[in-house]
């Protein structure tokens, strides 16, 4: 797991209650079940040219509610599996937030109305900072819990599982 | 200081001393996966080399969400469900039984008192039962079944107490969608929820898992009903004991704490594209329908039913209005054929499809046209959330305020009809 990650800014609109239909539309859920080819549809409702835009390392940027709605996994696949290294919002619906670590997509809550799209960003996870070295902006995230840095050292729920039998969190 | 449901729950299945904010790895009892999400939970458990269910009353997948298969993709994804299932004895609920939050209550695998987690995020339907239930991703729900266990932070609880009894026409929908719209999408984010009060006499147990249904609209983990006689009789009428359940005490810590009185509540709508955006019907009236859905795991139960029936009789479906009806599961179609109302549907005019999700999320059938409006009993409008493209506008509402739609041809108050 890198600690460090850097990727260009990408913001929707709306920017809040993000939901995972918006992420992956159910429409693709059944049609296609290898990561590669979802990822090509990602955020296409509310956003139809990001998949052939977002680069590998890039950022999403939300406000409130990111990942509300459905359960769909498929949601932090995809988005992991176009190139997003991590999500960067105000705050993070439930089921999503879970699933994100168990698949190893880091979330970071902090302030958001100040990035702006295409913003390059630079990410320790280690100290919980976001800086945008263009624009001298430093800004303090919440610390990601323990058990979720445990997940992603690990490389994920199923990793952790098979790494120590069950959960080890202590 | 006395204990919540949740805290309750979570410590009887750790065997520790459970507060809001805790950590802890409780034993599960069941868990469930339906065929939009096993794909990638058995996966999971491929990889993590599973045999058998850890859980104490094991697992059940349900084959609802693109059900009878549309396409020979589904059907293999379909198969492989199926070939997995009889291979894990695991307990598998095909094409037609029903929707998955309603096939499970009635298969009796939850009962008060237990912990559930599902690969659906509606799994908190049965919070209705007195269950601590929830919605989990594929991974969360492998990882329960595989070590019949899962982590969970204990979360803090909120009350909603009710009073007083329904207006006519008015129900269990109107109820909590009068809730999101003063909660928001993400006011209950990580809580567990709880109803109380002397207005629960007039929530059936229908209408109870309408309101824990859409909990998860507002961001809540679990939505625990108190285990009460209207509880019990629902299992002793399926052969079922169900225990005593659990309560709350009175000297429990609620971080918020609302009230709501029942004859208040007038028909809502959620207006699309966000759940709580929501309205009185009235303001609404005169909104042109072309397509109106009575089901789901929200309002595809009898009750809900007996509810569209009441309105339509005697009345047809507007011409150029499409009206589709899903049971929400078998035993809800066979009891709505013996009480006559299917045959009165269809006379009516409206098209009944087979038990299971319906036209909800947009994968099989029904599928609205480009710039049309939809009148549906489901839980989420969201834009593209029926499959359609982005222009179609999606209206949750109550069965009543549905049928009066449907009849109308226009969003119209069922008061008013």
């Amino acid at each position: 797991m890198a600690h460090i990650l850097k990727g260009n800014a990408h913001r929707f609109e709306p920017n809040d209650d993000i939901n995972t239909d918006y992420i992956i539309s159910g429409r693709y859920k059944f049609k296609i079940d290898e990561m590669a080819d979802l990822a090509k549809h990602v955020m296409e409702d509310i956003d139809p040219g990001f998949a052939a835009r977002v680069s590998p390392g890039d950022l999403i940027v939300a406000g409130r509610n990111f990942g509300c709605g459905s359960s769909r996994e498929q949601a932090p696949r995809a988005l992991k599996a176009a190139g997003v290294s991590a999500v960067l919002a105000k705050s993070y619906a439930r089921i999503f937030y879970r699933s994100s670590f168990n698949v190893g997509l880091p979330l970071l809550q902090c302030d958001t109305d100040w990035i702006s799209a295409g913003d390059g960003l630079v990410i320790d996870l280690t100290h919980g900072e976001v800086t945008c070295p263009a624009r001298a902006v430093k800004v303090t995230t919440a610390p990601i819990p323990r058990i979720m840095c445990v997940l992603l050292e690990d490389g994920g729920l199923v990793e952790h599982l098979k790494k120590h039998g069950g959960f080890a969190f202590d | 200081m006395g204990k919540t449901i949740a805290e309750k729950v979570l410590g009887a299945h750790s065997g520790s001393d459970c507060s809001a904010g805790d950590i802890t790895v409780a034993s599960v009892d069941f868990c469930m996966a339906q065929d939009g999400t096993s794909t990638m939970m058995m996966r999971e458990l491929e990889a993590l080399g599973f045999e058998t269910p850890g859980t104490r009353r094991g697992m059940a997948l349900v084959i609802d969400h693109s059900s009878p298969s549309p396409s020979a993709n589904v059907s293999r994804i379909h198969e492989r469900i199926r070939s997995f299932a009889r291979s894990k004895g695991i307990r598998l609920h095909d094409i037609g039984e029903g929707v998955c939050h309603q096939v499970i209550p009635e298969s009796g695998k939850v009962l008060p008192g237990d912990l559930v987690v599902g690969a659906d995020s509606h799994t908190c339907t049965y919070g209705a039962l007195n269950a601590c239930s929830t919605g989990l991703g594929s991974a969360d729900v492998a990882a329960a079944t595989f070590t019949g266990k899962l982590w969970f932070r204990v979360p803090e609880s909120h009350r909603i107490e009710l009073r007083g009894a329904f207006s006519p026409f008015v129900s269990a929908k109107d109820l909590i969608l009068d809730v999101i719209g003063k909660v928001g999408a993400d006011g209950a984010t990580y809580k567990s929820i709880e109803y109380v009060g002397d207005g629960l006499r007039s929530l059936s147990m229908d209408g109870r898992m309408t309101v824990a249904n859409m909990a998860v609209e507002m961001g809540a983990k679990f939505c625990p009903f108190p285990c009460d006689q209207m509880t019990c009789d629902w299992f002793s009428s399926r052969g079922l004991v169900s225990g005593p359940g659990v309560a709350s005490d009175p000297d429990a810590e609620y971080e918020k704490s609302m009230a709501f009185d029942l004859s208040d509540i007038v028909p809502k709508v959620a207006v699309s594209h966000k759940v709580d955006n929501v309205r009185d019907v009235s303001d609404l009236r005169g909104t042109k329908v072309h397509q109106v859905f009575v089901g789901t795991c929200t309002n595809g139960r009898l009750s809900d039913l007996e509810s569209v029936a009441k309105v339509m009789r005697g009345r047809r479906v507007k011409e150029g209005v499409r009206m589709i009806v899903a049971p929400a599961s078998k035993e809800v179609l066979l009891e709505a054929m013996d009480a006559g109302l299917i045959r009165g549907l269809l006379r009516s005019g409206a098209v009944v499809m087979p038990p299971g999700c319906g036209p909800c999320v947009g994968t099989h059938a029904g599928i609205p046209a480009d710039g049309e409006n939809v009148v549906s009993t489901a839980n989420r409008n969201f834009r593209g959330r029926m499959g359609n493209n982005m222009d179609v506008n999606i209206f949750l509402v109550s069965p009543e305020t549905a049928a009066a739609s449907a009849v109308m041809g226009e969003i119209t108050d069922p008061r008013e009809v």
